[in-house]
């Protein structure tokens, strides 16, 4: 393939494949499995956010008629578990997320699994659970992560401090930079734990196969969990299989594991096949939440708007365990000072134990929380200097060339001067006001990056092969969660191979039969099996042109592949069917398949602790633009206008990128303006839809979509990822928009009517 | 254990007649899913909160993880796949495909049969009225706009369709 070849596939509007089956009720997910002589998991949870276990008695449930297992952590051969960051690659650290799979001696949050149950109906299990006797002796609990930072606070993990780490970023010196500075501002963020909410609630269901493998099909963002579900049974990792289904929405939810290790478990014991599926309000109450931040800012800027210096402290809630928090917390610390220049930067982050449900991966990973700080700082600055909010930003954007804090050179183009030109341009007239509606508009920018870090040593692997009548076979380890992410391999499949998208079919997501291509995480997927993908189809692509090159007496160089033929672009019109030229190459032997591995850069860290230097394969930068009504008299807000521009590289599936940017803008508005887990002492308020306030139909605007190509992303064709990026920027966007509405800036998302209406009358207490 | 009472239940469910035996308690939902494989109604919530359960029954869309199986007792019950079939694709279907309204899929068989409720009765809603229409149906993936758009493009085929037929 030339550069000048015409794309006659990517970066059209296609609809997808699995859509279709979506769209009449055929695809099976996680739930919609069952099996001869099938056993219902269920688990008991804990009552208490802190409290030993003094005493369990099962024997009352294990009586019960139809209950075939009944098990506590002395039943679990190695009762620890841990979310592999590195899933091939040993990332040290000191901090992988040790967990109990079952709560041994003490809980350490409510909702915390103590037992499990399998039975041969679901109700009977339920009246199991009933029948458990645990004894708890309630102890203090930790439910404030900067309470917990001090010396006297009662652990939460015995035998560890609070503070699982933290991380410091140094760039010149912070004070000289204040000095410099004519405007300082300084303000205190805080934003809330956020719940994923996919729609299909955590599922699996698990057997042992005729050969004594234990089978796992379930709904996860990573089949490469098998490993540490093995090591929980103490078994060879071959002798577990994992089998991802189509994922009814993931979001970094289901990037833990969530059922697996219980149905491993269940199964294991009573050798039958076991189907567990959480209740929403068990997902809510168990599952892990997006980070809780504290976030104190203080920005110095010259008067005509230069920026001279940036300190910033972060705190993050960790919940009870660790999990993902050490590197949702170094995300944090890269994008801690955004995509600006300034000479002079200082961040502290800490992430800390707490006894509130644990935290982990949530779209953005770290991203979102630090852009609402920093974005809202801007926007203050915008106003102390009286400069637009948008030419305070234009100054201060970095461009391709210069450093992060970190060090890290943008290799790559920087479209964030574009994005928001667009953004702004989009906007056009503003509404005008009415009665008690005020209007206002804010923008914010954002980065975020694609691929895991460096020192993760990432890999993906795929398999292309073409069979004897020319249709097309992809193997990819990939999870599918809804982006498209099966989608876009056969698409990039198609265009190499010169065949209808129809003509292709993917296997993806088993462990035993698609190679490893790692998680479907970190916006990763497209970069790092779509490139697999283009590796592996532009092999195959290869025999074929060359076989036929041979055949046709014609320099392979001139040969195309375009509708099942292999065409001599000179315009001959010599031509050959692709699938006579498969069938002479499978006659003389030659391979019509290939396998490859992709390998991201590759870099060891020295020190996590104050990390520098190239951490990232590259970022995506965008600009979202909010007009927004805010009622003075009942503090809602309605959001009018929501643009997001990005630069998506190369869109390969328009319709995708579309909907990715689409659905995290309204992501984004539902972490401005309702998502919040309220917990009370470690107490969930919100196990429901009904109190977890989600945009409805009926809240969103038509969010406008301006796409930038800049064709320099480090993806298949220079795509960049957008599935985390479309989220970062939403926030700022709408609390500078309500802002420029009312006067009166908000610092704690969710921006609730109460905080409005409480802002406003303060305001005019203050006269 | 007490094994609770059972009573015979008929639905329609696409065009068929289905018996089952069902306890008072059990929901629409349950019977559907688990006595009847109709996976293709989703849980979601269980509550009313989420409307990924949602049918048609006699005609009108309710969750039917709010519905006791034995109140749709002799009704009918239309699902997503009694909507249209590949062979025989709704226009609902068509256009959510084609516009790139389904990304997870998982609230898309209470999409599909909550707008299929309303082109029924209003064939020519405005975008205000989509939107309140599918209010109760949340979906986390797409942000709504594509679904919206999907449902308008629908009601202007099977009004085309329909004129053509006159």
């Amino acid at each position: 393939m030339n550069e000048k070849t015409e794309l006659r596939i990517i970066g059209k509007p296609i609809p997808r494949h699995d859509a279709w089956e979506k769209a009449f009720g055929l695809t099976c997910y996680a739930a919609d499995f069952s099996l001869p002589g099938m056993l219902y998991g269920k688990v008991l949870r804990s009552n208490y956010p802190s409290a030993r276990i003094l005493s369990v008695n099962t024997s009352r449930a294990e009586r019960l008629k139809g209950v075939k297992a009944v098990l506590t952590a002395k039943d679990v051969p190695r009762n620890e578990s841990v979310t592999r960051f590195g899933q091939t690659h040993v990332v040290g650290g000191g901090f992988e997320g040790l967990y109990r799979v079952l709560a041994d001696r003490k809980v350490h949050f409510m909702g915390e699994a103590v037992a499990l149950v399998a039975a041969e109906a679901e109700e009977i299990a339920e009246k199991a659970l009933e029948l458990i006797r645990v004894d708890y002796e309630p102890l203090p609990g930790i439910f404030d992560p900067i309470e917990a930072m001090k010396p006297d606070a009662p652990l939460v993990q015995e035998g560890r401090p609070n503070i699982i780490t933290h991380y410091e970023v140094v760039k010149g010196d912070v004070k000289m930079g204040f000095s410099e500075a004519d405007i300082i501002v300084e303000n205190t963020y805080r934003v809330p734990f956020v719940d994923h909410a996919y729609l299909e609630p955590e599922s699996g269901m698990a057997w042992i196969d005729e050969d004594g493998v234990i089978t796992i099909r379930v709904s996860t963002q990573v089949i490469e969990h098998f490993r540490g579900i093995a090591d929980v049974l103490n078994l060879p990792h071959n002798r577990v299989r994992v089998i991802g289904t189509y994922v009814g929405g993931g979001f970094g939810g289901k990037e833990d594991i969530t059922v697996e290790a219980f149905l491993a478990l269940l199964t294991y014991k009573t050798g039958r096949p076991v189907k567990l599926t959480y209740t929403r309000e068990e997902s809510i109450l168990s599952h892990s939440k997006r980070h809780p931040y504290v976030m104190i800012y203080k920005t110095g800027a010259k008067k005509d708007g230069r920026l001279t210096a940036l300190e910033a402290k972060l705190v993050s809630d960790a919940g009870a365990y660790v999990y993902l928090s050490p590197w949702v917390l170094l995300y944090s610390m890269v994008n801690a000072a955004g995509p600006y220049r300034i000479p002079h930067v200082k961040v502290d982050g800490y992430t800390v134990l707490t006894n509130n449900t644990f935290t982990s991966a949530n779209r953005g990973f770290g991203a979102p929380q630090v852009c609402f700080a920093y974005e809202s700082q801007m926007d203050e600055l915008a106003r102390r200097t009286g400069l637009e909010p948008e030419k305070i930003r234009m100054m201060n954007y970095l461009e391709k060339g210069e450093a992060l804090a970190t060090g890290q050179i943008l290799e790559r183009h920087v479209a964030l001067q574009e994005t928001t030109e667009k953004v702004i341009e989009a906007l056009e007239e503003r509404t005008l006001p009415s009665g008690q509606m005020r209007i206002g508009r804010g923008i914010a920018s954002g980065m975020t990056s694609y691929g895991r870090m460096v020192f993760l040593h990432d890999t993906s692997r795929s398999h292309v092969s073409i069979e004897m009548d020319g249709s097309v076979t992809i193997r990819a380890g990939i999870q599918d969660i809804g982006g498209g992410q099966a989608s876009s391999l056969c698409q990039i499949t198609a265009e190499i191979l010169g065949v209808p998208i129809e003509d292709i079919k993917i296997y993806i997501a088993d462990t035993a039969l698609t190679p490893f291509a790692g998680t479907t995480t970190a916006t990763r997927q497209l970069y790092m099996s779509g490139n697999a993908t283009l590796m592996a189809a532009l092999e195959v692509r290869k025999v074929l042109v060359h076989k036929a090159a041979g055949m046709l007496g014609i320099d392979p160089e001139s040969l195309d592949l375009v509708d099942r033929e292999v065409i001599d672009k000179e315009g001959t019109g010599k031509s050959l069917p692709l699938k006579e030229v498969v069938r002479a190459c499978a006659s003389d032997g030659v391979p019509l398949y290939h396998v490859a591995l992709f390998k991201a850069p590759f870099r060891n860290i020295a020190q996590f602790e104050r990390i520098e230097g190239q951490v990232f394969p590259d970022f995506t930068f965008g600009t979202h633009g909010a007009e927004v009504a805010v009622d003075e008299e009942t503090g809602r807000i309605q959001v009018l206008k929501l643009i997001s521009s990005f630069d998506v590289g190369r869109a390969i599936n328009r319709l995708s990128v579309e909907g990715q940017i689409e659905g995290g803008a309204i992501y984004g508005m539902g972490y401005s303006l309702t998502e919040e887990v309220i917990l009370n002492q470690g107490i969930t308020m919100t196990p429901s839809f009904s109190e977890y306030l989600l945009p409805t139909s009926m809240d969103v605007p038509d969010v406008e979509t301006i796409l930038i190509e800049s064709g320099d992303g480090v993806g298949p064709f220079g795509a960049k990822g957008v599935g985390e990026p479309s989220v970062c920027s939403v926030a700022p966007a709408i609390a500078n928009a309500v802002f420029n509405a009312i006067g009166v800036r908000i610092y704690d998302l969710p921006l609730t009517p109460e905080k409005i209406v409480k802002a406003l009358k303060e305001k005019k207490d203050m006269g | 254990m007490k094994v609770s009472k059972t009573y015979p239940l008929k639905l329609n469910v696409n065009g068929e007649w289905k018996k089952a035996e069902v306890t008072p308690r059990e929901t629409l939902l349950h019977v559907m899913r688990e006595r009847l494989s109709h996976t293709e109604v989703k849980e979601g919530c269980g509550k009313g909160d989420c409307g990924a359960c949602a049918v048609l029954l006699d005609g009108k869309p309710v969750n039917a993880c709010l519905t006791l199986a034995l109140q749709a007792d002799g009704q009918r019950v239309v699902t997503l796949k009694g909507i249209g079939t590949p062979d025989k694709p709704h226009p609902l279907q068509e256009s959510f495909i084609k516009k790139g309204a389904i990304q997870c899929g998982f609230c898309s068989a209470g999409m599909i049969v909550t707008a299929k409720g309303l082109l029924d009765k209003n064939p020519k809603p405005s975008r205000e009225e989509i939107g309140k229409a599918i209010s109760g149906n949340l979906c986390r993936c797409t942000g709504y706009k594509k679904i919206i758009e999907a449902i308008e493009e629908a009601a202007l085929k099977l009004r085309r369709t329909k004129n053509d037929r006159r």
